[in-house]
């Protein structure tokens, strides 16, 4: 029997996606039980350190168990509909970002011609999400955190699309593949440091937007647990919890290996001697290092304020990157 | 395979569309219409037009619909008052019929000519970004200049109402 050839990329495409879950599921766990250890660590403590023996590694299987096993409770004054959907599109939202992460020269999901486009289009989705999260919970902090990070996440994606931008244009290409080839031969053909300084502004810039889009701290105002409980997913218990805690560690990977494919190389090696290292390696672990300085600026800086955090983006982030992109479009038209 | 996702698509569209205006929680109908755009965006995709479908997504499901979403959910505008007149309703119908007779005259006049891209299927550079780019600076200057200018006009105007109330 032949199978036809269409059959046989919906099987890769399915196969691709259950393996982007399973490392999304290994990541989150891994994440979690480092968050503890360093948040204890920078607090002087030692964080968990029983389950499973050393250094307590085993406490994030524990952790996922008990949510896994947990009630799930509906408040009775929910809209239980959207409540029961909402943290699943908050999770989608950030996996779609995945389909397009070239975790090596030939492991991607689809080289899409609008990659970084498309990533910038459904990192979207998680708006909504929180937005029927907090409102379908009737309760009137989860509808405040929606709020609040529906105002964010708007505000701050203006200035993570431009920032984006600027790569993008010294690259001439939007597909994330074509991004990371333009970048081969060594650390100062990175673009943070090829087109200099416009992309290390634009880096800087969508380092410090990614964190307010992904609600991470200084930016967690959506779930300031000091006025707010726990934002947008206060109601939520058990298995459904769970689901926006891994949609929050997937975002932050995700926003990560943005950055690392298209300022930091890639799968690219630092040195072309180290090339010989699979690409697969170089990427997550570029990833991975800028996951770790999202954990180390939470545990360091304290949060922002409203007015801050709009005054931020407005009047500090948007005209820079604006001056930036014009800067950096002269300088392609000028080089030729 | 195209025929059954097509066939998925164009039903899951028009059904939400059809909630949209069936629903009476406003806030189940924005949810339908962000459905309804996002099958169209994915119904692009299946034309090789990738870019247009971001754009969908990006304008429509994620700022436009987001912001209808945070006025009604933060006024809980829940409740639809419901005793409605006659009168808008009977206008309502009457313009919904007008539109749908003028938009089947419309359509029925359109005739796919022999040499489209439908019919001869498309080139490798359709829908990039590339050619979207170059006949929007070429060809559809004016209207790309023209929509520019309008929606600068909207910001200012956006901004002169927010400033009245602050001072």
């Amino acid at each position: 029997m032949i199978i036809p050839a269409e059959y046989i990329s919906l099987l890769i495409s399915i196969v691709y996606t259950a393996g982007v879950v399973v490392f999304v599921l290994l990541f989150v766990l891994l994440c979690n039980w480092l968050e503890r250890k360093i948040s204890a660590h920078m607090q002087d403590r030692l964080g968990p350190m029983e389950t499973g023996g050393w250094h307590g590694w085993a406490q994030p299987i524990a952790d996922a168990i008990k949510l896994l096993l947990k009630e799930d409770i509906i408040p009775a004054a929910a809209d239980s509909k959207l409540f029961r959907i909402a943290p699943y599109i908050v999770f989608m939202g950030s996996l779609a970002g995945f389909a397009v992460l070239p975790f090596a020269s030939n492991l991607i999901g689809t080289d899409l011609n609008i990659g970084v486009y498309y990533v910038i289009a459904v990192t979207s989705i998680v708006v909504i999400g929180l937005l029927m999260a907090g409102w379908s919970s009737n309760n009137k902090w989860s509808l405040y955190g929606a709020m609040r990070s529906a105002s964010q996440m708007i505000s701050y994606e203006i200035p993570v699309a431009l920032a984006l931008l600027v790569p993008v244009i010294a690259a001439g290409s939007m597909s994330m593949n074509e991004i990371v080839q333009n970048q081969a031969g060594g650390f100062w053909n990175w673009y943070v440091f090829k087109t200099m300084p416009f992309s290390l502004i634009a880096f800087i810039i969508y380092f410090w937007a990614s964190l307010a889009e992904s609600n991470r701290a200084p930016f967690d105002l959506p779930e300031a647990e000091s006025e707010l409980v726990a934002g947008y997913f206060t109601e939520y218990s058990g298995i459904r919890f769970a689901f926006f805690f891994l949609a929050e560690y997937s975002d932050m990977f995700v926003v990560s290996a943005i950055a690392a494919t298209v300022f930091l190389g890639g799968w690219h090696a630092p040195f072309p001697f180290l090339s010989f290292i699979p690409g697969i390696v170089w990427f997550v672990s570029k990833a991975a290092f800028l996951v770790l300085v999202q954990m180390w600026l939470r545990w360091t800086l304290p949060r922002l304020r409203v007015d801050q955090l709009m005054h931020i983006c407005w009047k500090i982030f948007l005209p820079f990157s604006f001056v930036n992109l014009l800067l950096v479009s002269l300088w392609v038209v000028l080089k030729g | 395979m195209e025929a059954i996702f097509f066939i998925i698509l164009s039903v899951v569209a028009i059904f939400s569309g059809l909630m949209v205006i069936l629903k009476k929680n406003p806030i189940s109908s924005i949810l339908f219409l962000i459905l309804a755009l996002f099958t169209t965006a994915a119904l692009y995709v299946m034309l090789a037009a990738p870019f247009i479908a971001a754009v969908q997504i990006i304008v429509y499901a994620g700022a436009i619909m987001v912001l209808f979403l945070f006025v009604i959910m933060l006024l809980n505008l829940n409740r639809i008052d419901e005793g409605r007149s006659t009168v808008l309703k009977t206008l309502g119908v009457i313009v919904a019929g007008t539109m749908l007779v003028v938009a089947a005259v419309v359509l029925r006049s359109v005739a796919i000519p022999a040499d489209s891209a439908f019919l001869r299927g498309v080139g490798e550079d359709y829908g990039t970004v590339e050619t979207f780019g170059r006949s929007m600076f070429t060809t559809y200057l004016l209207p790309f200049e023209i929509a520019s200018f309008l929606l600068l006009a909207a910001i200012i105007g956006a901004v002169v109402l927010a400033k009245k109330k602050l001072d």
